[in-house]
């Protein structure tokens, strides 16, 4: 029936109306109107999420090259909470920041279209296309302040190297096409299963590139180059956005094409990615270890988290595939909440970024100074918070399919990580204050209620994740 | 005729050309081009390969290619404009601004 095969576009369509409608708002805007923007994209997200909570357990497709199968929608839901977490920090920045409105929810909107899309996607073209557009998003978000040039600069080594990494992306998909003579994943994937084709090399080739172009989304180490540049020089709340939307988005696709249409190659890859596990983990633990910036610290600790999920990866068992989305959603909202609190603190002139700034911050403000607290115990994997219960499955599945080399690694560097993470906090609490430091902003209205949900959920999913896991174990039952 | 392993070394070459260009040119244009280069010599491979296989998937991927190709260039040189603004220079050694 034509009007079922658009059931599975309808969360993304959501999204790209609201998109459209902030391009139109801005356009039509008066000068000096007070638009409610940001109230727009909530709402888009808002249907998106409805939509996906109505396809649950529908598996629509579309045109045969999008597919809403609880994995995806799983994934669409952590990127709804996001985008909607992001827009409500952002009102306040961009209102201080005196940033083009408009112009930016537009654009977080279209890159969340984007990473929906790349979750969604069955066919390989489909991902590169998605991976473009949320890419092309991103990296406009990253220079959005255009005085700054630290900010240009950020976007512009970002920009490089990611447009470099889709060429190799690019070219394992031209390899692949030519050898299966598809690019649907599925059919990718039978096809594979049903050849013998391990003695060809040219798949080999071709499974090098595609894992090129996504350890450098990833940035996984030794394609992580780009990642710390460009989240200190990014504003903070899109460093927290893309720190946590593209890797949500970045790893559905990978997962779905390494797990699902190369799955019969594991044994070709599994040993590159364990590699590239361990270094990512070993590397972004050691590294963030040396660094006086707060945003290029927890750039860092991206990587190392992303070496967490790779373990996952590796795994590949039923645990650890459902590890990895409930990791993904654990860190998203961890991580957008910290960049939250640094983004609120910030004034026009000066980004509060540097570790020496949040020096007695618990005499100024005492609630985000716990808030902040929560947050980094929980990216350092302590109980009580989501951080530690997400780890706790990784390792677990690593140890159980016998990876212990790797699970081994991986509590050590999160013992290590545990150190500069509560270096923060205790800056904040035993440190005293610069007298002749600027007061760090107040922090007021939709951000304030931002942040308080985040540590909720932080808590709660910490102490009660049972529900969530269920959940992501049953979105993976069905497609893997 | 000639045979698709042609089309393919030709498409490798210049693939590679594009990467030693991204890697060793010392102007920031160049290298948006180089990437351009990557990208064209991808182009290449699908085409030759749809046309092995007699399908047109691959004639039709090329057209989405070069759509994302133009908005990259697009949004590459919108960037590189605003960095020259700061800094009046092409060369990517006086960005440096950013490092660990």
């Amino acid at each position: 029936m034509f009007n079922s095969s658009f059931d599975a576009v309808v969360p993304m369509l959501c999204v790209v109306l609201a998109a459209l409608a902030s391009m139109g708002a801005e356009a039509f805007r008066a000068k000096d109107e007070e638009m409610p923007i940001g109230g727009l994209g909530i709402v888009g997200l808002a249907g998106a999420g409805i939509s996906s909570g109505l396809l649950w357990n529908r598996n629509a497709a579309s045109f045969g090259v999008l597919v809403a199968d609880n994995f995806a929608l799983f994934v669409t839901l952590t990127l709804v909470i996001v985008g909607i977490l992001t827009i409500m920090f952002s009102s306040q920045v961009l209102r201080r920041d005196q940033l083009p409105k408009g112009e930016y929810y537009a654009l977080l909107l279209f890159s969340l279209v984007g990473m929906i899309m790349m979750a969604m996607a069955n066919d390989l073209l489909i991902v590169f296309i998605a991976l473009e557009t949320l890419s092309l998003s991103v990296y406009v978000l990253t220079g959005i302040r255009r005085d700054d040039p630290k900010a240009t600069e950020a976007a512009f080594k970002y920009f490089l190297l990611g447009a470099f990494s889709s060429a190799f992306f690019l070219y394992g998909i031209a390899f692949t096409y030519g050898l299966t003579g598809t690019t649907r994943l599925d059919q990718v994937g039978a096809y594979l299963a049903a050849q013998s084709m391990s003695d060809n090399p040219l798949i080999l080739v071709a499974l090098g590139l595609l894992l090129v172009g996504f350890a450098f989304k990833i940035s996984a180490v030794p394609f992580h180059m780009w990642t710390p540049d460009a989240y200190e020089g990014a504003p903070a709340i899109v460093s927290g956005f893309m720190s946590t939307g593209v890797k949500a988005a970045a790893f559905a696709a990978f997962a779905r094409v390494f797990l699902s249409s190369f799955e019969p190659f594991s044994a070709d890859w599994a040993p590159i990615v364990w590699i590239l596990a361990a270094l990512t983990m070993i590397l972004g633990t050691v590294v963030g270890v040396a660094q006086s910036n707060l945003k290029r610290m927890l750039a860092y600790s991206s990587i190392a988290h992303g070496g967490y999920l790779l373990v996952g990866l590796v795994a590949a068992n039923q645990v650890g595939k459902a590890a990895i989305l409930f990791y993904l959603l654990a860190y998203a909202v961890t991580n957008l909440a910290a960049f939250g609190v640094i983004a609120l603190l910030s004034s026009r002139e000066k980004e509060t970024d540097e570790l020496r700034d949040f020096a007695g911050l618990w005499h100024t403000h005492p609630a985000l100074a716990a808030l902040m607290t929560v947050c980094l115990l929980s990216l350092g994997g302590l109980p009580p918070t989501v951080g530690f219960i997400g780890k706790w499955y990784i390792f677990s599945a690593a140890v159980s399919a016998g990876y212990y080399g790797l699970a081994v690694i991986g509590v050590l560097t999160s013992v290590i990580s545990v150190f500069f993470y509560l270096r923060v906090v205790v800056m904040m609490y035993m440190a005293d204050r610069d007298a002749s430091a600027p007061v760090p902003s107040q922090v007021t209205g939709l951000g304030m209620v931002a942040l308080a949900a985040s540590i909720v959920a932080i808590i709660y999913l910490g102490i009660l994740p049972t529900p969530v896991l269920d959940l992501a174990a049953e979105s993976i039952a069905t497609i893997f | 005729m000639i045979p698709l392993s042609s089309y393919l070394i030709v498409s490798a070459i210049l693939f590679a050309i594009g990467t030693a260009g991204v890697f060793l040119r010392r102007n920031l244009i160049v290298i948006l081009l180089s990437i351009e280069i990557m990208l064209n010599a991808v182009n290449l491979s699908f085409v030759a390969f749809g046309r092995s296989l007699g399908n047109v998937d691959g004639q039709i991927i090329v057209f989405f290619v070069m759509t994302v190709a133009a908005a990259e260039a697009a949004v590459g040189l919108a960037i590189v404009i605003g960095l020259f603004r700061h800094r009046e220079s092409l060369n990517p050694e006086a960005f440096t601004t950013l490092k660990w």
